[in-house]
């Protein structure tokens, strides 16, 4: 059972790391930038010549540094909307857990109903009402995707509310807080860190989606959603901007998958045992 | 069962309570008023506006008021396509959602459960890898980047299929948008399938139904397909959520005037109570689909049953 054994895992890990150091790097190699518009290259199709590797958009805009600066949105919402998820999760969870009895059942019960339902509408909602901003993209996906985070550190608090450290914490008198900051959580952090790698391609998922209706991030700002939306309004002659965007994304999502599930194979053979 | 069924009714009616509560707090935090315009209109006149969608009484009231509509099945009026209420607007663009929604569950199921038992039957063979790379492509992959490489493969290059709704007429129509919206949930029902179908397989009855001489095709149709049906089974109430969430984006890509396309534009134009609406029927529908599902479970499932 070595996670960094299995081949997928291996190359997964490397293009992702690949793809992200790219997106950070890249933008500088370019003579272009993610702004600049002209009007005397609009829709060429990728070529060397005039370091247009990607081609250019509609409104002339290099596709190569534009992607690559998707890549950085989408990366950058998904990374912190998972630690807004992993924070509420295991705030709520660890409560939960540690409070025990009559106070968990309810919570967990809450916990339960949320997750019948179709949250991304929601998402939607707060999108509607509110000012579209990076902020409310973050918040809005973290408060999507702490529930199975609430629900695994609930599982791990139960057992070490068992153990003598715990016990002996709550014997001589320490507050209830305190036994979650200082007890609690450093116990739940391998298992966190590795459930918020599970927690990024949903984020990364959920961005895109918004970005893809234009209820995400706003021009001239751009995520690979918008990138993929623009791509389906020039298909008919310009297939590159659908398609370059429409591969990173793939990409990326599968190399998150294969590590997530290499994780969770992990996992559950630890349970098991 | 009934009773059972009637109980667990019941207790989906807090969280229905809870789910409408919510929508229209949000609705309703909101900073300013549905009607800030540009223009500014005479104090008269906004009072009667906000008298006339009741936004000058106070909060529970409103509340009360949007409730006691709900159970009449009066959603309010529009605030954007001012003549019609969104119960109207709700009600014509439905049914085509649903129809699409329930052709790509089935295909989903079908193609996923034969897929999923095909590579239960013959693991770790070549066909095997195949069916499960495709599947994890296809989980990985996001609807909105599927149905426009579809598209832009099977109707722009190939121009087999039509790329949109309203430019053609018939079953033709229906094969991409269907096609897009079940590929993911044929994914996950394959690799479900297939890694209950391995488990059930092993298991003692199947050996002994085996020793005594049934043939391959009659154990899965006789014994194995209905105990490893049930992780489907539950896998039915994300799909569907899934589903709906697709069919915003498939109505979007195909122009198709569906309940999905009619959120996708309220949401644009910020016609709250369309959304508001919406957001409510989402979420009934699915609750009440799970509700579905659970009693089917316990139906098919007599371990359950008994309880």
């Amino acid at each position: 059972m070595n996670v960094a054994g299995s081949k997928t895992v291996r190359v997964s890990a490397w293009l992702l790391g690949g793809i992200v150091l790219l997106a950070f790097v890249g933008p500088w190699l370019s003579p272009h930038d993610y702004l600049q518009t002209d009007f005397e290259q609009i829709l060429q199709p990728p070529a060397l010549a005039n370091a247009h590797v990607f081609g250019t958009d509609d409104l002339g805009r290099d596709l190569f540094v534009r992607t690559m600066h998707g890549v950085q949105i989408t990366v950058l919402v998904a990374v912190v909307a998972s630690i807004v998820s992993l924070v509420i999760g295991v705030l709520y969870g660890a409560v939960a857990g540690l409070a025990g009895g009559r106070i968990d059942a309810v919570m967990m019960r809450f916990v339960d109903t949320l997750y019948a339902l179709p949250f991304i509408f929601f998402v939607i909602l707060l999108m509607v009402v509110f000012e579209r901003n990076f902020l409310l993209i973050f918040v809005a996906i973290g408060a999507v995707n702490w529930l199975d985070m609430a629900r695994i550190v609930r599982g791990q608090t139960l057992s070490l509310r068992e153990r003598e450290f715990v016990q002996a914490a709550q014997l001589t008198g320490v507050s209830f807080g305190k036994i979650i900051t200082r007890h609690i959580a450093p116990n739940l952090l391998g298992i966190v860190i590795v459930y918020v790698t599970l927690t990024i391609p949903q984020a990364i998922l959920v961005e895109s989606f918004l970005s893809f209706l234009g209820l995400g991030i706003q021009e001239p700002q751009t995520s690979l959603g918008a990138l993929v939306d623009g791509g389906v309004n020039q298909m008919e002659g310009a297939a590159w901007m659908l398609l370059i965007p429409a591969a990173m994304l793939a990409l990326i999502l599968l190399c998150f998958n294969f590590l997530g599930d290499a994780f969770r194979d992990l996992f559950d053979a630890r349970q098991s045992r | 069962m009934l009773r059972y069924a009637l109980l667990r009714l019941l207790g989906a009616i807090p969280t229905l309570l809870l789910v409408i509560a919510l929508a229209f707090l949000m609705v309703h935090a909101a900073p300013g008023g549905p009607f800030d315009d540009e223009r500014v209109l005479p104090p008269e006149i906004e009072a009667n506006i906000a008298a006339a969608y009741q936004l000058d009484q106070p909060l529970p009231q409103q509340f009360l008021h949007y409730l006691s509509g709900l159970l009449r099945g009066d959603l309010g009026p529009s605030y954007r396509y001012r003549d019609r209420t969104v119960s109207e607007l709700i009600g014509s663009a439905f049914p085509l959602s649903l129809q699409l929604g329930a052709m790509a569950m089935l295909l989903a199921t079908v193609v996923g459960v034969s897929a999923g038992t095909y590579a239960a039957l013959h693991k770790d063979s070549l066909l095997d890898r195949i069916v499960m790379t495709f599947a994890m492509t296809g989980i990985s992959i996001p609807v909105f980047v599927i149905a426009p490489v579809l598209v832009l493969l099977l109707a722009v290059q190939l121009q087999w299929l039509p790329a949109g709704w309203t430019g053609s007429t018939g079953i033709r129509r229906y094969i991409l948008p269907v096609v897009s919206l079940a590929l993911p949930q044929i994914a996950y029902i394959a690799r479900l399938t297939r890694a209950s179908m391995i488990e059930v397989l092993e298991s003692d009855f199947v050996r002994t139904a085996r020793s005594q001489g049934l043939g391959t095709a009659a154990v899965v149709r006789l014994h194995a397909l209905k105990p490893a049906m049930l992780p489907v089974l539950s896998y039915m109430g994300p799909a569907i959520a899934a589903i709906l969430t697709g069919s915003v984006v498939v109505e979007e890509v195909f122009g198709i005037p569906g309940l999905g396309q009619h959120f996708v534009r309220g949401a644009l134009n910020r016609d709250y109570t369309l959304v508001l609406g919406i957001v409510i029927f989402y979420a009934t529908l699915v609750l009440l689909l799970n509700l579905l599902v659970d009693l089917l479970y316990g139906a098919i499932d007599p371990r359950i049953r008994r309880r």
